[in-house]
């Protein structure tokens, strides 16, 4: 793979302003037939903004796009699909009423005198599937299946057709281990057919495992483009940032604070039907616990219950200090214990109000209608946090969703902070976010503890959960099986324990 | 400059000022305003007076609006009020006494209030969708209101009754001080308060407002009670201009001009952010665009075509899409002769 090879994509001088603001600044970037090439930078770097310019979703402001050496002007998604270039978005944009069979041939169905033939639709999809090594019946719902196959079926349908450069965005976020090594075999048989890949993720070692080239942004500029034998990880975390890796130690875990060993918060037999059943667990003053478990073992709900964010079907919940039984969300903040949502567009920001507006939202709920907080007041406040998290851009003014996801989170703890929480209820706060962010996020969460706060912290990544937590609380099939300090467990040892049958439970 | 034009009432005052200033070029007379013993006369003045229920109705809808909502029954809530004051009236001895006034006006609007309550019951309690919620009262509040007068057109002669829409105070319609009024307590209940901030988060994100502790039910309840009681106060004002209670024909149809005002406005049926200065302008135009119409003398059969030209030429000029698609029209003919200066650098 020389430069003897010419490259199937181009783009040179790439430029996209959003108004006064260049998402993009003059980025040149190239695909090679029969490479894998990851595109990596921090949220806010321009990834997304460079793969929608190159998939027409976005037109450019400057710059241009060859593909096979020709000039392209892509007017919308549909003309660059017509061009062979293909994407598959981290979040699934299919229809889960649909038949899986359907879903493939959505928008290209093969037609008999004028109607959709059917039986063409089945055999070409089962066609595609077996291209995948995907076994599963074309005419069943796609809503049945999981998560994982949704993805797959994704990149069936984007693949069975004349497919020239596929774009995939965070395509291993929701899918395990034996999944991704699937969705790997299947991406490197499509470098054998010579398709030109990007790989978009956050996991690092995927993307040592499969990709030949990177390619780094910051900022919206270009850093660099690097084969990736030739770039050590180290270096490349250093150029994502733009800091010397010391900069960015991630803080020791303090030592956990058994002298004021006081309950805060205490579920006993929780259930929440169908995700959890007769959980218990118990909260100290100043410790973070770790949840871990693997996907459908109940963390978010067991997150959800604890913070009476979910009626409860069984048991009770109880904040030791108050002594209050909160019933809803409202109460729970009452009784000063908050939840940080697993999924923030949907449940957590509220995208068309400001920063300040989302910081300030739950304090003033607190504070009830008729007692509104000063304008002035409410500024400061969110300016505060604003300098205290690094929110970027510092802007109090500018609607929340338009900030990256890692700077969603920090708007989201923000306002949790505001309201002076005894019991921080975090569920994947550093899901989807970049390296940076997701160091200050941890770090926050260790100097939180140790000024007496009590958080929860749920993650599936286990390193990540052993790190922060000073003990772990392991999650199986929607009850808490144990609870152990984190200094004994290795990510293996935790890993077995979180993936043990249940019948050795008891 | 930039930020009058970028600030979300620009476009529609835009409109509003480019109709007004068409009727003044079309007919001179259309400006001017005579005194009388004291009281203003013109067709500036007429519009004050004549979109007293249009803004009424319309600043209850931009709340429910703003809680993702909608409501359809304000014109049969119109027909309620009007059916409940003028058959207390009618009924009483002395129907110019003020006592039977204030009565009738608190009956009605306190069976309005009720009204709208039960559409927010329907929606924020039971969860049915606003469309279908209102719908039910838009369908059922015609024949409650003539139950009520055991269809007939209920006629009364009260002068204090008839004063509200059509007499003068300070030189001004009383209707219009009517209007001021509302929009002043509606701007201070909602900007004033926390109010307007949380309706705004619950119209843009129920369930994210409800995680952060923001008592999302009663604010979506609240707002269907305010519209109901505004437009039990536009039924005060309709039969009033009348003298009768017209079951049939009180607001009809208004619960479409209020919506339109309320998107002429500015403020998006998708909920969340809202501007009461918006809808106040949106009225106005609509307004405007109706006595445009009269004095045209388009023929009534083509008046719904006519305004629908002119609303898709208004609801164009805001449009951010078209906007930005002129602006890339322009910046398309520079940027071409930009790019030919970078080749030859």
């Amino acid at each position: 793979m020389d430069s003897a090879v010419p490259p199937l994509v181009e783009v040179s001088g790439a430029t996209v302003r959003f108004g006064a603001e260049t998402a993009l600044s003059s980025v040149d970037f190239r695909m090679f037939p029969g490479e894998v090439h990851s595109l990596m930078g921090e949220n806010g770097a321009g990834k997304s903004t460079l793969i929608k310019a190159l998939t027409g979703a976005l037109p450019l402001d400057a710059g241009e796009v060859r593909l096979n050496g020709v000039p392209v002007r892509f007017r919308s998604p549909h003309d660059a699909q017509q061009a062979g270039i293909r994407t598959v978005y981290q979040e699934i944009d299919l229809l889960p009423n649909l038949s899986v069979a359907e879903n493939i041939m959505l928008g290209r169905e093969p037609r008999r005198f004028g109607a959709i033939d059917w039986k063409r639709v089945r055999s070409e999809a089962t066609v595609a599937l077996a291209d995948l090594g995907l076994d599963i019946d074309p005419a069943s719902q796609l809503g049945t299946h999981s998560l994982a196959v949704q993805q797959l079926v994704a990149i069936a349908r984007a693949l069975s057709t004349e497919v020239k450069v596929l774009v995939l965005d965070e395509p291993t976020s929701s899918l395990d281990l034996d999944e991704v090594a699937e969705l790997f075999r299947v991406i490197r048989e499509l470098k054998q057919r010579g398709v030109a890949i990007l790989f978009v993720s956050h996991f690092l070692d995927q993307v040592y495992e499969i990709c030949d080239r990177i390619t780094v942004l910051r900022s919206g500029s270009l850093v660099g483009e690097y084969k990736i034998q030739e770039l050590l990880r180290i270096d490349l975390v250093q150029k994502m940032l733009g800091r010397s890796p010391g900069e960015i130690a991630t803080r020791a875990p303090a030592a956990p604070t058994e002298k004021k060993s006081q309950t805060v918060l205490s579920g006993a037999g929780l259930t929440v039907r169908p995700g959890i059943a007769n959980a218990t667990i118990e909260l100290v003053e100043g410790e973070v616990l770790g949840l871990a478990g693997l996907l459908g073992s109940g963390r978010t709900e067991l997150a959800r219950a604890l913070t009476a964010v979910d009626r409860l079907d069984g048991g009770t919940l109880l904040v030791t200090a108050t002594g209050g039984s909160p019933r809803t969300p409202r109460e729970a903040i009452f009784h000063r214990v908050v939840y940080s949502p697993e999924n923030r567009r949907t449940d957590g920001i509220i995208d068309r109000l400001s920063v300040e507006e989302n910081i300030g939202l739950a304090l003033q709920a607190q504070y009830g209608v008729f007692r509104r907080i000063p304008r002035a007041r409410m500024r400061e406040l969110a300016a505060s946090w604003v300098e205290a998290l690094g929110i970027r851009p510092a802007d109090l003014s500018r609607p929340a969703g338009q900030l990256s996801g890692g700077n969603q989170q920090k708007v989201m703890l923000a306002r949790l902070l505001a309201l002076a929480p005894r019991v921080l209820v975090l569920d994947e706060p550093t899901r989807g976010i970049d390296v940076g962010a997701k160091v200050d996020v941890q770090n926050l969460v260790g100097e939180l503890a140790d000024s007496g706060l009590s958080v929860v912290f749920i993650s599936a990544e286990l390193e990540e959960v052993l790190r922060v937590g000073h003990r772990v609380a392991i999650l199986r099939d929607g009850a808490i099986v144990d609870t152990l300090p984190s200094d004994g467990l290795t990510v293996d040892s935790l890993l077995a324990l979180v993936a043990k049958p249940d019948e050795n439970a008891e | 400059m930039k930020n009058i034009v970028k600030h979300r009432v620009f476009w529609p005052a835009v409109a509003l000022v480019a109709l007004l200033m068409l009727n003044a070029i079309a007919r001179p007379s259309f400006l001017s305003i005579t005194v009388q013993d004291g009281e203003l006369y013109g067709s500036l003045i007429s519009l004050l007076r004549n979109s007293a229920p249009l803004m009424l109705v319309a600043l209850g809808m931009t709340i429910v609006i703003a809680t993702r909502g909608i409501d359809l029954s304000v014109g049969a809530v119109m027909a309620v009020s009007g059916a409940v004051a003028l058959t207390i009236i009618a009924d009483s001895p002395t129907p110019e006494a003020p006592g039977t006034i204030a009565t009738a006006v608190a009956v009605a609007v306190v069976v309005t209030l009720i009204a709208g309550a039960w559409n927010g019951f329907l929606v924020a309690v039971l969860g049915i969708q606003p469309i279908i919620a209102t719908l039910v009262l838009m369908l059922a509040g015609r024949g409650i209101a003539l139950l009520i007068t055991n269809g007939e057109i209920t006629t009364v002669n009260s002068a204090p009754y008839k004063f509200m829409s059509q007499g003068y105070l300070l030189g001004f319609p009383f209707a219009f001080f009517v209007s001021i009024a509302a929009i002043v307590i509606v701007v201070l209940v909602q900007r004033r308060t926390a109010l307007g901030m949380l309706t705004e988060a619950v119209g843009i994100n129920p369930e994210a407002s409800r995680l952060a502790g923001v008592r999302s039910r009663g604010i979506i309840w609240g707002a269907y009670a305010a519209s109901g009681l505004l437009a039990g106060f536009a039924g005060i004002l309709y039969s009033s201009n009348i003298m009768a209670a017209d079951s049939n024909a009180a607001g009809n149809l208004i619960e479409l001009d209020a919506i339109l005002a309320v998107v002429l406005g500015g403020t998006s049926l998708m909920g969340g952010k809202f501007s009461i200065a918006g809808t106040v302008i949106g009225v106005f135009t609509i307004q405007t665009l109706k006595s445009t119409i009269v004095f045209l003398g388009v023929p009534s059969p083509v008046t719904p075509v006519f305004m629908a030209a002119v609303v898709i030429v208004v609801v164009a000029v805001q449009s951010p899409l078209l906007r930005r698609t002129a602006l890339r029209a322009v910046g398309s003919i520079r940027g071409s002769n930009s790019n030919t200066t970078e080749v030859a650098k």
